[in-house]
């Protein structure tokens, strides 16, 4: 009860400054409105329907982006972890495009693509698979071996090895490749929403993006404030439970 | 099979080691690590293994339980070579090796539930009996990480013992933990194998422990790992981890270590 006053105090801060810095008059309006202009676009937003759509728009591309991304990541980083070959080739180029910041393949997804959903789909995809390869692969390889002996004294057989001790020996590293997939995935895909001008649905993205050719500040910075929200959201909702979980039964760190 | 029968257990199986040599390849090197260890032990013996660290003795171990496969020579289980792991020589290792997303019960499941021939219902049954017979009873539901050292071990034993193995093989495994705790493991393990006879090779560096424990004491020296001697310890069961009696045979052990260049690092405690 304490810490959420505390945080909540805190925020409240935060507006406060940022109300006080509109009111010194150091910068034009233009550029940085007043916190209750921002509220008053959110809620006009909110009410046309232009918002809510918007987010669904985008939550659905993120959400099967993210999927493929997690289904085509998860086997390529238990088989990097299992072959020296795939490790040695799959692993290697893993490595060097997970360096490759995900707006860079915006310009070749268009090419190929054009201006469609695939484009799009495309970008977020190659964003989440590669680290989410490389979290899984190194969440294998911090098991320690004993386990595996353990389990092969017991009769425990290659398959059953994989999923009864590798895949819940690997959870811990799996959850937290999983949230790093999340967070690569929602960055590509505001690179691609602001880059990518489709006809099939506007996206939080590309909100932002006529914010600014519009020259209204209120609508980026709204827009901003909401992508910051459905980030913490999904952290708190989506992968802290699963953490604290993990953390329990493991016995790492607070509970 | 019957719970009953599953809850009385096998016979112990008999076990021949016959001139297994091991090799390492290194490196700069290539590690000669067993030179032609011979070895027979009977039904139901307590065999402690004893050598400085570096002697071999924990690959003699594996290749026991066939988790390392033998340069030269191999080994019997009841006249049967061993090629792979099997759940009738069930390994107990130094640091526990439980499975953190398991707890205590479902731990002890594992091994049961690759067990043919028994329904669900029986094997919690068997896991619940052999959780009472180490005693935590009351920890089926602790996670691993809420029990203390002594308590994992405990956990891995009946984990091990669970399946019916007919041999038993540990590795140190009291090695990491205190004084106290050891001493009172000492007496439960000799409780547990006057009721539960299982053929068990014990691997330690601890001369005292091996007194305590063994039918017979097999003394082991490095480079290359060979068997030098061995020594019947015949006292009276159970035995007392702070006899005289313990003692003296510890210091036989000691000057048997001594001469066999293996003296150190091992230890009287």
């Amino acid at each position: 009860m304490r810490r959420a006053l505390l945080a909540i105090l805190f925020f409240a801060a935060l507006v406060a400054i940022w109300s006080a810095l509109v009111r010194a008059n150091i910068w034009s309006p233009v550029l940085l409105p007043a916190p209750g202009q921002v509220a008053r676009y959110l809620a006009h937003a909110f009410q046309d329907g232009t918002l809510l759509t918007a987010t669904g728009v985008t939550l659905r591309r993120l959400l099967i982006g993210y999927a493929i991304g997690l289904a085509i990541g998860l086997p390529l980083g238990l088989l990097t972890a299992s072959s020296k070959f795939v490790e040695d080739t799959i692993g290697v180029m893993a490595l060097g495009l997970q360096t490759l910041p995900s707006v860079c393949w915006v310009p070749l997804a268009l090419l190929w693509f054009g201006q469609t959903e695939g484009a799009m789909l495309f970008v977020v995809i190659m964003g989440t698979v590669w680290s989410v390869v490389i979290a899984t692969d190194t969440g294998v390889r911090t098991i320690p071996p004993i386990y595996a002996r353990a389990a092969r004294t017991m009769g425990s057989k290659p398959l059953h090895k994989w999923i009864y001790v590798i895949l819940p020996a690997s959870l811990p590293f799996l959850v937290s490749g999983m949230k790093q997939g999340w967070a690569f995935a929602w960055r590509s895909l505001m690179a691609a929403e602001i880059y990518v001008t489709i006809l099939t649905g506007f996206g939080l993205g590309h909100l932002l993006h006529y914010g600014r050719e519009l020259n209204a500040m209120d609508q980026v910075i709204g827009i901003m404030l909401v992508i910051i929200f459905i980030g913490l959201l999904a952290d708190k909702t989506l992968f802290s439970p699963w953490e604290r979980f993990l953390h329990r039964r493991w016995g790492t760190g607070r509970t | 099979m019957s719970l009953q029968e599953e809850l009385q257990g096998p016979p112990p199986a008999k076990l021949v080691v016959e001139h297994v040599s091991k090799w390492f390849q290194q490196k700069r090197q290539t590690v000669h690590a067993l030179d032609d260890v011979s070895l027979e032990v009977a039904e139901g013996e307590f065999i402690v293994i004893v050598g400085r660290s570096g002697c071999g003795k924990s690959t003699l171990l594996d290749i026991i339980a066939g988790l390392e496969k033998p340069d030269k020579g191999n080994v019997m289980a009841d006249n049967q070579p061993v090629l792979h792991p099997g759940r009738h020589r069930l390994v107990m290792f130094q640091e526990s090796a439980l499975f953190p997303w398991l707890n205590a019960f479902g731990n002890v499941m594992f091994g049961l539930k690759l067990k043919p021939g028994l329904r669900n219902s029986e094997r919690r049954e068997v896991a619940k009996f052999f959780l009472h017979l180490v005693g935590l009873k009351k920890f089926m539901q602790a996670n691993v990480h809420e029990l203390s050292g002594g308590m994992k071990q405990r956990v891995a034993l009946a984990r091990a013992l669970a399946p019916n193995p007919r041999v038993l093989l540990m590795d140190e495994p009291f090695a990491a933990l205190d004084a106290m705790t050891r001493e009172q493991l000492y007496g439960d393990i000799q409780r547990i194998w006057e009721k539960r006879r299982k053929t068990i090779i014990f691997v330690t560096h601890n001369v005292r422990e091996a007194a305590c424990l063994a039918d017979r004491v097999v003394i082991m020296s490095p480079t290359p790992g060979r068997i030098r001697e061995v020594f019947e310890v015949s006292l009276p069961r159970p035995r007392d981890f702070n006899s005289i009696e313990i003692a003296e045979h510890a210091s036989k052990l000691t000057a048997a270590l001594k001469e066999h260049g293996a003296h150190a690092a091992v230890t009287g405690l």
